[in-house]
């Protein structure tokens, strides 16, 4: 009888023990800024991106490898080289009840089209959507449209009866002087649905019964509170007022390491942080050197890459969080090529050398261009690689400035010599290499991030070719010549992929993506 | 009476005229919010279009009329960063700040006085030198330092007080307050402290140093030999007389508290005006900077209006020569 009761109790301790592991939770968690709107066509900005991901879907999204899955589109067809066929997911309803169908699709491909609409690059050669019957739709593409698929996973879906009668058919026109309904109040098909949004301040979501999928976490709420001062934000975190920190600042992680409360979790993220040069004017616009170029003769632009120690500023100033490389793409992109990929060593002998063959032994002074709030330590890199510069007698003077300023400046060419991130959201090379290495053609996005003009017709053709090639081998074997070329030429000098790390409380267990976004159905809180 | 304050009116409508035209200048190198409202893959035409679409293209002055204009029908536009109109988000950060600023001053006061009372008295306690010297320190050490240190103290080591925000807020109409909370009024604390901080210190060196002045004065000596009680003397002659210039300088701070309230907002993501500004001028959201700009000019020339017109009432040799025209 005592056995029994014993065993009784253990089960029932045991159940109830498995009752508070799977108990639902809150997930409190804080960034630097804020989502900016909730309508999710209106900001084409990384963080309120991956915050709609929460509560609104797209066809097509990535899993916890980045690898493309099926979401509302549970399968796909290409049908001819201009039209891909997909089955939507039957029985999906957005939060308010309503039924979704191809009409909402279709619908919300017209948005992002529109002329208010901030998401028109992912839909860059995309025709339409075209309903086939309530749960197909066709997407017609201009050519064969080999990224259409990661394009897709940006381009999220709105219900067309709920848009027609609040009004918000477009996304947001800033020439009205009024709010629209969507900036603040959210109807999607996610996991989760949003409860209360006060901007600045709070916003909270609850878990969406009525979702299609499982989630694998148990967060039942997640309350979103942005904190702007890095030292408060932490200061929450340690006090466990906050569970989860998307981008702890980077000096405090050792002291953040050691503290049993909380722990951080790193990865890298899909961002290539490298220097460019202005290789197309004739006369630098930032320069002693008068009447030529030096960043022309390949000569220089190999003796600056020469100077400069990647491995000793992923030591000295990321402590650890960065991987140096010498390609322009991350490992995650499709098309990397790995076995080109050996971080340069510095030799300032032969530097000096090949600056004096160019006819600057003397060396020179430039102007390095660089964002002081967008990069994991932007500031402090450009020092370093200043003070490097410095031993080969290249003179650099380090213009530091906010990314609001940096960001016109250097898009409009202004520039001699800048600092830049790149991350590729589709994960593929195409993205990368079109817009960081092809000749720049204006108002393309051929080139558009080549802001200091590096041109070689054979890298142009191979990109070429990469626009329209759908066999994924022959791709990379387009990607890997292409940066090859462009290595030898030294057309950029990559620095480093930047690690993230997130910081949360010891209890919280959290997939880290490379994109940097925390996906909430995901985590599981103890 | 009327031409003055008419004159004084005119005169702060051009000192806002003034403020105004500035920013609008000055705006022209916080950056081009553009660049941050587009991806960064986004086409230079689309950024030609959205630039032309937020009237960006024109030049300030230009800009700046228009913006007079929209100003004059009480429309100030949209934030860029938050789509939302400027005057609601205003008017709902307006509460969070006007509470904070009020508890603060009032810390200033409850505290500053009576310690510059007590230092003034005993000038030679080890209290007094002790409070003296913190002073110093509180006059020198920068918001963010006090506020950072608290949230340190309080939040993170012995977890008695929020580290960031407002708690539960209570709508009474537009307006939010935490007063009525528990929450809201424990997220009160650390804030005005911080931002009180400087008051205090400057409050209880003022009520010090005026006291030692009135102590010296004949009428002093006189109620002494009269033989009434120290605290009589001490209370009801000199520290009433000293109070004077110290509700001057609290009156002109108080603009103060309110447009510096910046900081401590930004150290305690305070959802106040101050921190709505700061985080637009990182978003170079331009809308909201103007409009922010002009209140807190406005706030300003009308304490200062205030405080003149004060002065009028109060010091009757301001009065003398006009009633002899007036006859």
């Amino acid at each position: 009888m005592t056995t029994k009761r014993t065993f009784h109790a253990a089960v029932l301790a045991a159940a109830a023990l498995a009752f508070t592991v799977a108990q639902a939770a809150t997930l409190r968690w804080s960034s630097q800024g804020d989502v900016t709107t909730m309508d999710p066509h209106a900001n084409n900005e990384g963080f309120t991106n991956g915050f709609l991901d929460q509560i609104y879907e797209t066809l097509v999204t990535r899993g916890k490898t980045l690898a493309i899955e099926p979401s509302l589109a549970t399968s796909w067809e290409r049908v001819n080289p201009t039209t891909t066929r997909f089955k939507l997911r039957p029985n999906v309803k957005f939060h308010d009840g309503t039924p979704f169908s191809a009409d909402d699709v279709v619908f919300s491909f017209q948005r992002a089209l529109a002329d208010t609409s901030n998401y028109k690059t992912y839909l860059a050669g995309v025709k339409e959507a075209r309903k086939v019957d309530d749960l197909t739709v066709d997407v017609i593409t201009e050519g064969p449209a080999p990224v259409l698929l990661p394009q897709l996973t940006e381009v999220r879906i709105m219900s067309r009866a709920w848009c027609t009668a609040h009004n918000v058919t477009k996304p947001q026109d800033y020439r009205n002087k009024e709010e629209t309904y969507a900036v603040r109040n959210a109807n999607g098909t996610g996991p989760y649905m949003l409860k209360s949004r006060e901007a600045d301040v709070k916003t909270v979501a609850v878990a969406n019964p009525g979702w299609w999928g499982k989630r694998e976490g148990n967060v039942d709420e997640m309350v979103y509170m942005p904190i702007k001062s890095d030292s408060t934000r932490l200061s929450a975190l340690l006090s466990g007022e906050i569970d989860f920190v998307l981008d702890p600042p980077v000096q405090d992680l050792p002291r953040l390491k050691e503290n049993k409360s909380v722990k951080v979790v790193e990865g890298m993220e899909n961002r290539t942080i490298f220097f460019g040069m202005d290789q197309a004017r004739d006369e630098l616009l930032y320069s002693n050197v008068k009447g030529k170029n030096p960043f022309k003769d390949a000569r220089v632009r190999q003796a600056m890459q020469l100077a400069i120690d990647t491995a000793a500023i992923q030591k000295q100033v990321m402590r650890g969080l960065s991987v140096p490389t010498a390609v322009m793409f991350a490992p995650q992109v499709d098309g990397y090529p790995k076995d080109l990929d050996h971080p340069v060593k510095p030799d300032v002998a032969r530097a000096k050398k090949l600056l004096a063959d160019a006819g600057y032994p003397q060396g020179f002074e430039v102007t390095l261009d660089c964002p002081n709030n967008r990069y994991v330590n932007d500031e402090k890199i450009c020092v370093a690689a200043a003070a490097m510069l410095a031993k080969i007698n290249v003179k650099v003077r380090v213009n530091a400035m906010p990314r609001a300023m940096w960001g016109p400046k250097t898009q409009n060419r202004d520039t001699s010599m800048y600092m830049l991130g790149w991350g590729v959201p589709t994960f593929d090379s195409q993205y990368a290499l079109q817009s960081l290495i092809r000749t720049h053609v204006p108002k393309t996005a051929d080139g558009d991030y080549n802001l200091g003009g590096y041109s070689n017709p054979k890298v142009d053709e191979a990109v070429d070719k990469l626009k329209t090639e759908v066999d994924p081998a022959k791709r990379a074997r387009l990607a890997r010549e292409a940066s090859e070329i462009h290595m030898k030429d030294v057309g950029h000098i990559p620095l480093h992929f930047q690690m993230i790390p997130w910081a949360m409380r010891a209890n919280v267990s959290v997939i880290h993506r490379a994109d940097n976004r925390l996906t909430v159905k995901w985590v599981r809180v103890q | 009476m009327t031409a003055f304050v008419l004159r004084r009116l005119l005169q702060a409508l051009l000192v806002m005229f003034v403020v105004g035209f500035i920013a609008f200048a000055l705006f022209n190198f916080v950056g081009d919010p553009v660049s941050l409202m587009l991806p960064p893959e986004a086409t230079e035409a689309d950024r030609a279009a959205m630039r032309a679409m937020l009237g960006l293209d024109q030049p300030f002055y230009a800009q700046f009329a228009t913006f007079l204009a929209n100003a004059m029908h009480g429309n100030f536009g949209i934030s860029l960063r938050l789509g939302r109109p400027v005057a609601d988000l205003i008017l709902e950060r307006l509460p969070a700040t006007l509470e904070l600023s009020f508890i603060a001053t009032l810390i200033g006061l409850a505290a500053g006085i009576p310690l510059g009372v007590y230092t003034a008295l005993k000038p030679n306690s080890w209290l007094s030198r002790f409070l003296l010297a913190a002073s110093l320190v509180g006059v020198s050490l920068p918001n963010f330092l006090i506020g950072i240190f608290l949230i340190l103290i309080f939040a993170v080591w012995l977890g008695w007080l929020p580290s960031f925000g407002r708690g539960d807020v209570v709508h009474l109409g537009w307006w939010t307050t935490g007063f009525l909370t528990v929450s809201g009024l424990k997220a009160l604390i650390l804030p005005s402290i911080t931002l009180g901080f400087f008051p205090l210190t400057i409050v209880m060196r003022l009520v010090r140093a005026e006291m030692l002045e009135v102590l010296r004065t004949d009428y002093v000596k006189f109620a002494r030999a009269r033989g009434l009680t120290e605290r009589a003397i001490n209370f009801h002659h000199a520290l009433k007389n000293t109070l004077v210039p110290v509700i001057t300088i609290v009156g002109l701070q108080l603009g103060g508290i309110i447009a510096f309230a910046i900081i401590t907002e930004t150290v305690f993501q305070w959802p106040g005006m101050g921190l709505l500004f700061v985080q637009a001028i990182q978003f170079a959201d331009i809308p909201i900077m103007a409009a922010y700009l002009c209140l807190v000019g406005l706030i300003f020339v009308v304490i200062n209006l205030a405080v003149d017109l004060l002065y009028v009432v109060v010091d009757p040799r301001l009065r003398v020569e006009r009633p002899a025209g007036a006859h």
